[in-house]
Parts: C-alpha cells; structure tokens; sequence
C-alpha cells in the first residue's frame, strides 16, 4: 500500500502512496491515518495526512526513524478498520459581492455565471484532507468545464467564508489567509470551530454537498464573526 | 487581597502565550506552535523553578511594557534582550537576561528589544492564570486558537498569575553559541534542482529577509534554479522545511507554517540547528550544510544534554 518511504528531515517519515491524486489512493491515506492515531504509537506527536502522502512527525527525544519506519511498515492492514464518514451539506451564496473570480470563469469556461453554479452545486464532493489554514476542506473533483488553474497572483487577502475552485478541486477558506484560488461564492457556515471535541465540520473522507443561498439568507445563516 | 497581575501599558509587536506546541492537530490544519526556542523556553521556566511547560509570554523584537499589581513576584527572562525594571519610586534596574528578579506592587517592567536575535521569553513564577486549548497554552494567531482567545496581547488588558507570592534568587552565565552553519538533511524533492543551484544552496550566504514571522522565513540570496517543476501536488510540511517556490527564494517552515503546501521540499533544517536558525534576524546572513540523517540524530542527543547541562549550571 504504501509504495516508498523516506525521512523529512530528522523528526519525520514521509509515507508515499504513489503519484496519482485519487479517491482510491486517498482513502488508503485516510485509512493508515486512522489506524496509526487509534494505535496511540509511543513517540508519534503529529500525523498529517494528504492527497497521497502521510507524514509522521515523532518525538526525536523518543524514537528515531528507523524505529517508527519499522513499525509503520508492519501495521497488519488487513485488520484495519474502514472509515467512518459523514454526509455535510454547505450554503453558499454566489452573489456578485463574494463571487470575486465568477466573471473570470465565465471567461474562461465560456458559459455563463448561472451555468457556472449549476455545474458546481450540482453533484458531491469527497474530502481530500483538511489543512493549510486550520479547517480548510480539500474537496474534488469538481466537473470538467469549470476547471482553471489558480490566479496568477494570488491575493494577499482571501476574506473568511470565501469558496474557491482550481483545477480539480473546491475549498472553503475558514480563515482569512492569502491565496490563489479562484473565488466563486461565500458561505456563511463556520467549519472551524473552537470546541475542542469537534473543531472541523468537515473531515478527510466526508461527502460535502453545495447548496446555493441568496443574500438575505446569507445575513440569517450566518455565525462566523 | 487581590491576586497579582500584569496590565499591559505596551504589547510589543508580536507577544503571545507560548508552552512546548499542541500535538496531535496537523490533520485539522493547526500547526505545532509553540515556543519558537525551545532552549530559552525550558532555561526561562527551570530558572523560575516553574514546571518545564509552564507557558511563558514570548516577545519578538519589541517586547511588553508591563505594569505589576499584587504583593510580589518572581520574573526571568531568557534570550538576548534588553530590559529594565522601573521601580515605583521611579529608580531604574538595567535587567540582565538569566538572572531572576522580584517584582514589588506598582513596579514596572520594560521589555525593551531583542538584541540581534528575533524572540525572548519572560516566565513569571507559578505562570499565568490562562486555559489550554487543545492540552496546549500554545497561541495559534492565524487560527484564532489559544489562550487570549488565540490573540496576541493587547494593550490595556490585564493578565492575572497564578501565585499569589513569591520570592526566587536564581541565576545562570549563558553563552548563547555562535553560528557556522545551519545544518540541514536533504529534502524529499532535492533532485528538482540544478546543480549549480545546489551547489549555491551548500555555500553561498542566504540573508534573512523581512517577510519573516512565525510562519515562515523568507530567505534572498543566489536564485534556487529548479529543473522538473516548480509545483507538487500538495502535502504536509513541518518545523524546518525549506521550501523553494517558482521565484527561487527558499522559505524555511517555522512553528505556526501553514500545515500544507505545494512548493518542493529542497531540505530540512535538522532539529538541533532550528532554535538557532528562528532566532536570525531580517538581515542576518546564514550558510547552510548538508548532513546525514545519522549525524543529525548524534546532533539532537548532544543538544538536549547541552540544554541540560545548561540548566545544572543554575544557581
């Protein structure tokens, strides 16, 4: 299952799952991350899983990593448990005032904004990973004709809420950060919260699904400061 | 009696409540965090005779102008700073770092600046009257996580401590260890880049450059040249990770980095040389050098047992 492993740097193991960005590739990502946090393994402090990457961050004053490689590649898969997952459903509103990028998609796919969000809230996502800033959902694949690679500049300032596609994927940006993904709408919803027993709405494996709000439902639906 | 507190008549341009880092959140995208030195942390907290991961205030650059209220308290602070203690009576005590001072009602202390270093610690005997969030009194400012709701501290407010009286005469001859080089393992995409580019990387100056904080540091010298791409399909990054975008300029990972990114991974500076990298000023010039896993890990053993020695030096 996993193809290669290497250090990153001194105080980490750099699991490869192979090249290709899948669903069938990341749920086995999904699924060693579950595995390895449910077996509380001495030394490991941090485990961050990716489209098709595991990285393992250990307690250098406890393990090193040959230990750690050893144990990781003798896990008994075949008694892993599949992954819980959960359906989430987001508002989002399309309206002019958020949808910063809607008129470059237009340009760029040719079709018209309402095309656009049609295309776009009409089917579900799976969640890739979560990361980057904290709570930010990697959602795919979206449909062909809307996909375009990032801004060339990116933005210096993303505002809280926005909804962004680039290439095969859609995300949330749960905080206001930097950066180059094209912005199509806004959601009021929080994914990020501060109660520490559930501080993500949507994690790695869930089936996230769009649905479109106006600007008056917006301002009820909304809970993020 | 009223308990003892700090109010803040200045915050300093980056103050925050840090301990040893939050484990465990990578996956929901919250980085370790942390006291960016673990060093100066652990000396600041054995010097005030606290618990090792009582949280401390750290300062960068400019730190706090601090007023105390209460009966008395023990302070220490640890790094290459420049401090005073102004006394009610308005006298002046020029502060030296590693050496413990008492704080008497209405007594003020001035955090003025960090000196040719980036942060500094101040730990208060018994730490402060704040709540973990996640097991951790690790502030995550971009994340809005921590304690002082995941704020920097601000100016007016008070910050309450946890003992009411103390009394502590500690204190210790720290040299802070020169640098040669930073020592780095190479990085999971190290083949990217053009020859030339590495051998630019092994022996030219690098110069910490202005955008640097505790995300990342942006470093400027010799252009990293990269040959295959200059993108990568995104994935984790950690503590010490340099990353080389399109532009050439390598960025170091520092303790609240992003927790994923898309730039190839050229190297990682090993876990013993990060303390001394984060503590680089914009300005500084810095070398890097390549070692093997196996030399780096020799190198964390005499790290921790240097800190500890350090620490068996207080009197």
């Amino acid at each position: 299952m996993i193809k290669n492993i290497y250090n990153l740097g001194d105080a980490a193991l750099y699991c490869d799952f192979g090249d290709t960005v899948n669903k069938e590739t990341n749920l086995k990502v999904i699924n060693y991350f579950n595995n390895i946090r449910e077996k509380n393994i001495t030394g490991i402090k941090n485990i961050a899983p990716s489209y098709n990457k595991l990285i393992i961050y250990f307690d250098l004053e406890l393990t090193n990593f040959k230990k750690i490689k050893d144990i990781v590649q003798n896990l008994d898969i075949s008694t892993f448990e599949a992954t819980k997952t959960k359906a989430v459903k987001i508002p989002v509103c399309f309206d002019d005032e958020f949808a910063l990028d809607l008129e470059r998609v237009e340009k760029k796919a040719g079709i018209t904004k309402k095309e656009i969000v049609n295309q776009f809230i009409s089917q579900k996502y799976f969640c890739y990973m979560t990361g980057f800033i904290a709570g930010m959902p990697f959602l795919g694949d979206i449909k062909k004709k809307i996909r375009l690679d990032r801004l060339e500049t990116p933005r210096v300032k993303v505002p809280k809420g926005s909804v962004g596609i680039t290439e095969q994927f859609c995300n949330i940006y749960t905080f206001e950060s930097p950066g180059g993904w094209n912005i199509i709408g806004n959601s009021p919803k929080k994914v990020f919260t501060k109660n520490s027993n559930k501080l993500t709405l949507i994690d790695s494996g869930d089936e996230v699904e769009f649905f479109e709000i106006s600007k008056k439902e917006y301002s009820k639906f909304y809970e993020q400061k | 009696m009223s308990k003892n507190s700090f109010k803040v008549l200045r915050p300093g341009i980056n103050t925050t409540f840090q301990d040893l880092g939050r484990d465990n959140f990578y996956h929901v995208g919250l980085p370790f965090s942390g006291a960016i030195d673990k060093r100066n942390f652990l000396i600041a907290n054995s010097l005030i005779t606290n618990k090792e991961d009582e949280a401390v205030l750290e300062f960068a650059y400019q730190g706090p102008l601090l007023e105390f209220s209460g009966s008395q308290t023990s302070i220490v602070i640890t790094g290459n700073v420049n401090f005073k203690i102004i006394k009610k009576d308005t006298s002046e005590i020029k502060g030296e770092c590693y050496r413990t001072y008492n704080l008497n009602n209405k007594d003020c202390l001035d955090i003025i600046s960090t000196e040719k270093s980036v942060y500094g610690y101040l730990s208060v005997k018994g730490g402060f009257q704040i709540n973990k969030f996640c097991n951790s009194y690790s502030t995550t400012v971009r994340a809005e996580v921590g304690p002082n709701d995941g704020k920097k501290i601000e100016i007016g407010q008070t910050i309450i401590l946890n003992t009411v009286d103390a009394s502590i005469k500690k204190s210790l001859e720290h040299l802070n260890s020169k640098i040669e080089f930073i020592r780095v393992i190479k990085g999971t995409n190290f083949d990217y880049f053009s020859e030339d580019s590495i051998k630019d990387f092994t022996s030219k100056d690098f110069v910490v450059s202005k955008l640097t904080d505790r995300m990342g540091m942006r470093l400027s010298g010799p252009k990293i040249k990269n040959l295959k791409k200059t993108n990568i399909k995104s994935e984790g990054l950690g503590k010490g990770v340099i990353q080389v975008p399109a532009d050439g300029d390598p960025i170091v990972m520092l303790s609240d980095h992003g927790t994923i990114g898309g730039y190839p991974k050229i190297a990682v500076v090993i876990s013993a040389d990060y303390d001394k990298l984060a503590q680089c000023p914009p300005g500084e010039k810095i070398k890097f050098k390549i070692i093997s896993l196996t030399e780096a890990e020799n190198l964390y053993k005499i790290y921790t047992m240097e800190t500890k020695n350090i620490i068996n030096k207080i009197r």
